[in-house]
C-alpha cells in the first residue's frame, strides 16, 4: 500500500461518521479500489449507493429526485455536459464551494444559489459526486477520495 | 393551415377591418359565443359551463401577459426569443386562435400591464413604458420611455412585476436575492443577518410615478417591506389597493432537519396573499406565516423552533395557502362573463413547486377565491388543473406546462399563459 493511500486512509478513518458500523477490511479494500486506475464495479457502485443517501439529504431538493434540476431555477444533473464530462476537478469545487455564477450551462441560465458542502467529507463528496455521474442516464467514472482531496487541499 | 389563415385573414382585412375594431365592444357578446372551446378544454380541466381554448402555441417563455380592449394580447418573455421580448398575437378572423405573432423589445423580463393608453414591461432592472394607439397598438416599439433604471438584479428572484393604480404610480416588485437573509444563502448552519441589509433595496415593492422618466430608488418610495418575493401582483379597483402574492421561504428540512420533518417543510410556510397600505411590513426574513398554526413563526436563522411566535408589527395575510406552490399571477377578476359568483373574486396562477421533494409537487393550476363585500369568503378552490399534463409531478421537469401569468380579456375572458412551452390559454364560460 502506497504512503500517500495510507494517510488518506487514516485521515478518513478519523472522520467516522460514514464508516459506523463498516469492517475496516471493507473500507480498507474499497478505498483501495478507487485508488486504482481502472474501477472496479463493485467499489463503484457501492460508493454511489452511499452517495445517494448524501445526495438525498444535500442535493435532491433543489435537483429533484431524478436529477432533472428545475427548469431556469436549479440545473439538471442528469445528462448536463460538465456533470458527465472529464473536468472532475470542477465538479468537486461545485460541490465544495457551491455556485452562483449564473453562467449558461447547456443553453440555459439557472437563478437559484447553490450552497457549498465544505461539511462534507471527502469520501462522501467523492460519494455523491460518483452517485451523480453514474446515475440516471448518466455513465460517468466514479470520482475518487484522492481526487476530492487534491481539491480540497490546493486551496 | 398557414395558408388559409393568411387568405382568411387577407379577406377580413380588406372587408371588415374598420367594423371588427370600430364595433369592438359590441360585438363581443356576440363574438365569444362563436368562439368555441377545443374539444380536449385545451387539457384543463374546469367547473361545468367553463371552456378553454389554446390561443396560440410555442410562444416562448411567456410570464406575464396583457390584453388591449380590441383583444391583441402582449406578452412579456423572460428570454428574448427571436430577437423580440415582447410578443404580439392577434387574432384576425375572431376564432379566438391568433394567427399573426410580431415582436419587440430586446429584453428578457416578466412585468406587463396595460393602463390608459400605455403599455408597460419590465426587464430584470429596468421598466419602460410604450405610447398604445386608440387601436391598442404600440406607436414606437423600438423607442419606449425607460421610466425605472438601475433596480438591483441578482439573478434570483430577479422578475420585476408591476402595478398600476388610479393615481399615476406605477409599484415594481424587487424581490430578495436570497431565501431567508441568512450570512450565506441557503448553507446549514449560516445565521440570519440582523438587520437584513436586503431590506435596503429589495425584499419589497416600491411605489414610481408611472410618467416621470429614468427614475432610480432615490425617486422611489419603499411602498411596503419585508416581502421575500412577489411574481402575482394587481390592483384591486374595487377596494382600490394593492395585493401581491409572496413566494414563502425554502427549505427549513433542509437547513433545519431537527426543527422540521419532510412533510412539515413540504407544507411550510404559506404562500401568502396580502393587502398593502403604504409602510406595511410583511415580516420577511424574521418570520414566516404557518397556515397550520395560524401564526407568524420566528424564524429558525432568527433563533425560531418552528413555534415560537415573531413578527408583531408584521402584518397578517389575507388568505394563505399550501407551501411552495409558487403564485406567479394575481388578478382580481372585473368582468362580466363569468357567473356573478366570480365577479371581484380573484384568480391565482400557481407556478408549481420544486420545494416539495421527497413528497410529490404540487401546484400547477388556476386557483380562485371567491369574495364577499371586499373580504376574501376564506375558501379556494382549484379553478383550471391539467396544465401540468400528468397525474403527478414528483420532478418539477416533469410539468408540460405551468401557468404563470394572467389576464382579463375585453370580453371576461381569462387569458393564462405557460412558460414551459409558451401556450396561451383562454377560458371561457359557455353554460347557461
Ligand atoms: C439550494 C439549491 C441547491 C442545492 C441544495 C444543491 N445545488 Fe447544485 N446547483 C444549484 C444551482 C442553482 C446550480 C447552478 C448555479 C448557477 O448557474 O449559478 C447548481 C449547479 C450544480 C452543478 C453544476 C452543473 C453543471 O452542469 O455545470 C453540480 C455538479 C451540482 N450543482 C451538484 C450538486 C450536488 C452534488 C449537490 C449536493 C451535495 C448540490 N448540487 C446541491 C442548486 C443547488
Amino acid at each position: 500500500m502506497s504512503k500517500e493511500l495510507f494517510t488518506e486512509l487514516s485521515t478518513m478513518a478519523n472522520k467516522k461518521k460514514l464508516f459506523f458500523g463498516a469492517g475496516a477490511a471493507i473500507i480498507m479494500l474499497m478505498t483501495a479500489f478507487r485508488a486504482e486506475p481502472v474501477q472496479q464495479p463493485v467499489a463503484v457502485k457501492a460508493s454511489a449507493e452511499r452517495g445517494k443517501q448524501v445526495y438525498v439529504k444535500r442535493c435532491m431538493a433543489c435537483h429533484q429526485a431524478d436529477g432533472g434540476g428545475v427548469p431556469h431555477l436549479n440545473a439538471p444533473l442528469d445528462g448536463a455536459s460538465a456533470v458527465t464530462g472529464k473536468d472532475k476537478a470542477k465538479l468537486i469545487k461545485i460541490v465544495l464551494n457551491g455556485m452562483t455564477d449564473r453562467v449558461e450551462i447547456d443553453g440555459e441560465f439557472y437563478s437559484n444559489n447553490m450552497p457549498g458542502n465544505k461539511d462534507l467529507t471527502d469520501a462522501e463528496i467523492a460519494d455523491v459526486l460518483t452517485y451523480v455521474r453514474t446515475g440516471w442516464s448518466n455513465k460517468s467514472s466514479a470520482v475518487t477520495v484522492a481526487e476530492v482531496k487534491a481539491v480540497r487541499t490546493k486551496k | 393551415m398557414k395558408n388559409r389563415w393568411q387568405i382568411l385573414s387577407l379577406a377580413i382585412a380588406l372587408n371588415a377591418a374598420t367594423s371588427l375594431n370600430a364595433c369592438a365592444s359590441d360585438s363581443l357578446k356576440n363574438a365569444v359565443r362563436e368562439i368555441k372551446p377545443d374539444a380536449d378544454n385545451a387539457g384543463l380541466t374546469l367547473p361545468a359551463g367553463f371552456g378553454a381554448l389554446k390561443v396560440a402555441e410555442n410562444t416562448g417563455r411567456a410570464r406575464h401577459i396583457a390584453v388591449t380592449a380590441q383583444g391583441d394580447i402582449y406578452l412579456k418573455l423572460m428570454r428574448v426569443n427571436k430577437g423580440a421580448g415582447i410578443v404580439r398575437l392577434r387574432d384576425k378572423d375572431g376564432d379566438g386562435k391568433t394567427e399573426e405573432n410580431t415582436g419587440f423589445g430586446n429584453y428578457g423580463g416578466t412585468g406587463i400591464v396595460i393602463k390608459d393608453n400605455y403599455l408597460y414591461a419590465s426587464s430584470d432592472a429596468d421598466v419602460y413604458r410604450y405610447k398604445l394607439n386608440d387601436k391598442g397598438e404600440v406607436i414606437n416599439p423600438d423607442q419606449p420611455e425607460k421610466i425605472i433604471t438601475g433596480l438591483i438584479n441578482r439573478g434570483m428572484h430577479e422578475s420585476k412585476s408591476i402595478a398600476l393604480d388610479n393615481k399615476g404610480n406605477i409599484y415594481v416588485n424587487i424581490g430578495a436575492y436570497s431565501n431567508a437573509c441568512q450570512e450565506v444563502d441557503r448553507t446549514i448552519g449560516s445565521k440570519g443577518q440582523m438587520p437584513c441589509p436586503i431590506l435596503d433595496s429589495a425584499g419589497g415593492i416600491w411605489q414610481f410615478r408611472a410618467d416621470k422618466l429614468n427614475q432610480g430608488y432615490a425617486q422611489g418610495v419603499r411602498y411596503a417591506t419585508g416581502l421575500r418575493n412577489v411574481v402575482g401582483l394587481d390592483w384591486n379597483q374595487q377596494l382600490d389597493q394593492l395585493f401581491v402574492m409572496q413566494h414563502g421561504r425554502d427549505q427549513l428540512s433542509y437547513l433545519y432537519p431537527d426543527m422540521f420533518t419532510e412533510k412539515q417543510s413540504a407544507e411550510l410556510p404559506a404562500e401568502c396573499l396580502y393587502a398593502l397600505k403604504q409602510n406595511d411590513d410583511a415580516g420577511w426574513p424574521y418570520i414566516y406565516y404557518d397556515q397550520l398554526q395560524q401564526k407568524k413563526i420566528l424564524a429558525p436563522e432568527y433563533g425560531g423552533d418552528g413555534k415560537k411566535e415573531g413578527g408583531s408589527k408584521a402584518i397578517n395575510p389575507t388568505m394563505a395557502f399550501p407551501g411552495h406552490l409558487a403564485p406567479n399571477g394575481l388578478l382580481f377578476y372585473t368582468g362580466n362573463q363569468f357567473p356573478s359568483k366570480y365577479k371581484n373574486g380573484a384568480f391565482i396562477a400557481f407556478h408549481g413547486s420544486w420545494n416539495r421533494s421527497p413528497l410529490p409537487q404540487e401546484g400547477y393550476y388556476v386557483v380562485f377565491v371567491p369574495y364577499e363585500n371586499g373580504k376574501p369568503t376564506g375558501k379556494w378552490e382549484v379553478f383550471a388543473n391539467g396544465f401540468a399534463g400528468v397525474e403527478t409531478v414528483n420532478s418539477t421537469r416533469q410539468a408540460q406546462h405551468r401557468p404563470c401569468g394572467l389576464a382579463q380579456g375585453p370580453d371576461g375572458s381569462l387569458y393564462v399563459t405557460d412558460d414551459v412551452k409558451g401556450t396561451i390559454y383562454r377560458i371561457i364560460y359557455n353554460g347557461k
